[in-house]
């Protein structure tokens, strides 16, 4: 990793591959939850179909500076997040920048595109765009704190706030996963991955039958495209990120590959079940079961040191 | 259009200091590339169609069955979006009165290039069984461009589905060039709405 060029060209594979990867699987959900509801399903490849529709599209309105920001910001985001985790533990290519960067960092990456978004749909002067920021906001906030304590618990546990060093931490055995050896953690933070991943009960934010698509409303052509993009990066990168903090991380793409899959599943599943909640439900929800499960994994660890 | 028609496209002027035409600028007719990648980008349009779900008749009932495990329309790349910036197709559904011809033209002109319009039903190609009625209007392409009907009182899902198929041919073989048509023919479209608009009571907006 001494040189810039490789590191940049290792960083653009990278980030190829997992976009790849993120497309792929947002149309393994769409069919997946397709078959749930008894339907077929659009094809696989569906959403770069969409990706080239958005691209394709010859006019685009833009309401201000800031509602052109706002999807490059989601888009910062969702790179950020990803740039500055281990993708595959050892290996030389799928490292990124996670030398530079520790967890509170990527923490800061999943609230920063929220915000960019928030700035810039709110510019859209759109009523429904301020409403789906509102509950947005209020969902990710909420669901941040039962992982915040995680994450807190976790850091005690290694003594470190270095993901890498998280994830070597665990090496050698389902064992030693923190799955196992930090449970009370690990359920806190898988109940507010349900939180994080966009899918029923816990997406009111794109009730669509409520206000149309939540923030991006107003937003078409290239800006959507770049959502549609950045889709595909944050929902892969959040998917890294709880697999390197609670399931050991992974040695090889195979096995990325097959623990993401089940991570998301878990989400997709839990949603395609489950009604959606109103936003003070969800609210109510995160801060009784899942926040009290976060104060214990923290004092767990308050008591044993 | 007819020969009449043309005649009328030429006479009349639009005239932007017009309270009452409703809109501060033109909208910009955009050429097509004439090169394979805009083939490239024809086949993903017909391959992504996102409607519009905006019921504006009767019709809009048989436009549900649609996204059911019955029909399921998703399997065709077809998706319901709830806003119009993002969606490339407008289905009308049934007889437009008065009142929701306001809502389609305003609907319309948020849509972008490159837009197409599905008339659903008799009543968009002549009134159907309300052709005399006061406060329907007849021929829905006096006022959008159209680029397939569907006939029928009602027409079944099915029906909407042959439909959904002309329309992918037509938009492969270039001929979904309703936004641009409508750019151009602006004037002509505008006079016609305003002969059934009386009261343009919504605010201004930008295209």
């Amino acid at each position: 990793m001494d040189n810039f060029w490789t590191t940049l060209l290792y960083a653009f594979l990278s980030m190829f591959v997992i976009f790849n990867y993120g497309m792929l699987l947002g149309g393994v959900v769409y069919k997946i939850i397709a078959r749930v509801h008894g339907r077929f399903g659009p094809p696989v490849w569906q959403p770069y179909v969409n990706l080239l529709k958005v691209m394709g599209v010859r006019t685009a309105i833009s309401h201000g500076l800031m509602f052109w920001l706002g999807p490059v910001f989601r888009f910062a985001g969702g790179i950020g997040l990803f740039l500055f985790m281990p993708v595959v533990f050892g290996s030389v290519w799928m490292q990124n920048f996670s030398f530079s960067g520790d967890l509170l960092l990527v923490i800061y990456f999943i609230f920063f595109g929220q915000l960019g978004m928030a700035l810039g749909a709110a510019e859209s002067g759109h009523p429904y765009s301020p409403m789906g920021i509102m509950r947005g906001l209020a969902q990710v906030t909420v669901s941040e704190v039962p992982f915040a304590l995680a994450v807190i618990a976790l850091a005690a546990q290694h003594g470190t706030l270095s993901i890498t060093e998280i994830v070597a931490a665990q090496q050698g055995g389902i064992g030693n996963w923190n799955m196992m050896t930090n449970p009370v953690a690990t359920l806190a933070g898988m109940m507010a991955f349900l939180g994080m991943m966009m899918h029923a009960p816990f997406n009111l934010h794109l009730a669509p039958q409520e206000i149309p698509v939540g923030p991006p409303t107003e937003y078409h052509s290239n800006f959507l495209g770049y959502m549609q993009a950045n889709r595909a990066f944050f929902a892969s990168a959040k998917l890294i990120l709880f697999m390197n903090l609670f399931f050991g991380g992974a040695t090889n793409i195979p096995v990325l590959v097959g623990k993401t899959f089940t991570l998301y599943m878990f989400a997709v599943f839990v949603g395609v079940v489950n009604p959606r909640f109103t936003l003070e439900n969800s609210i109510r929800w995160f801060i009784r079961i899942p926040t009290a499960t976060g104060i214990i994994a923290v004092l767990i660890y308050t008591f044993k040191n | 259009m007819t020969e009449a028609d043309n005649e009328e496209n030429k006479i009349i002027k639009p005239d932007f200091s017009d309270p009452e035409l409703f809109c501060t600028a033109l909208p910009k007719e955009v050429p097509r590339m004439n090169n394979i990648i805009q083939k490239f980008y024809d086949w993903a349009q017909a391959n992504s169609l996102w409607l519009l779900a905006f019921g504006t008749g009767c019709g809009s009932i048989e436009m549900r069955p649609l996204y059911t495990a019955r029909y399921d329309i998703s399997r065709f790349g077809i998706a319901p979006r709830p806003t119009p910036r993002q969606s490339n197709l407008f289905i009308i559904s049934g007889y437009v009165s008065v009142k929701t011809l306001k809502r389609i033209i305003r609907s319309y002109e948020q849509m972008q290039n490159p837009k197409f319009v599905i008339g659903l039903g008799s009543c968009t190609i002549n009134g159907g069984m309300y052709w005399d009625s006061y406060n329907t209007i007849n021929r829905l392409d006096h006022y959008i461009p159209v680029d397939v009907y569907v006939a029928g009182c009602m027409p079944r899902p099915e029906a909407l589905i042959a439909g959904f198929d002309e329309l992918k041919k037509r938009i492969k073989e270039g001929r979904g060039e309703g936004a641009n048509e409508y750019a151009k023919n602006f004037a002509w479209y505008k006079a016609n709405q305003k002969k059934i608009i009386k009261d343009w009571d919504m605010p201004d907006y930008n295209w």
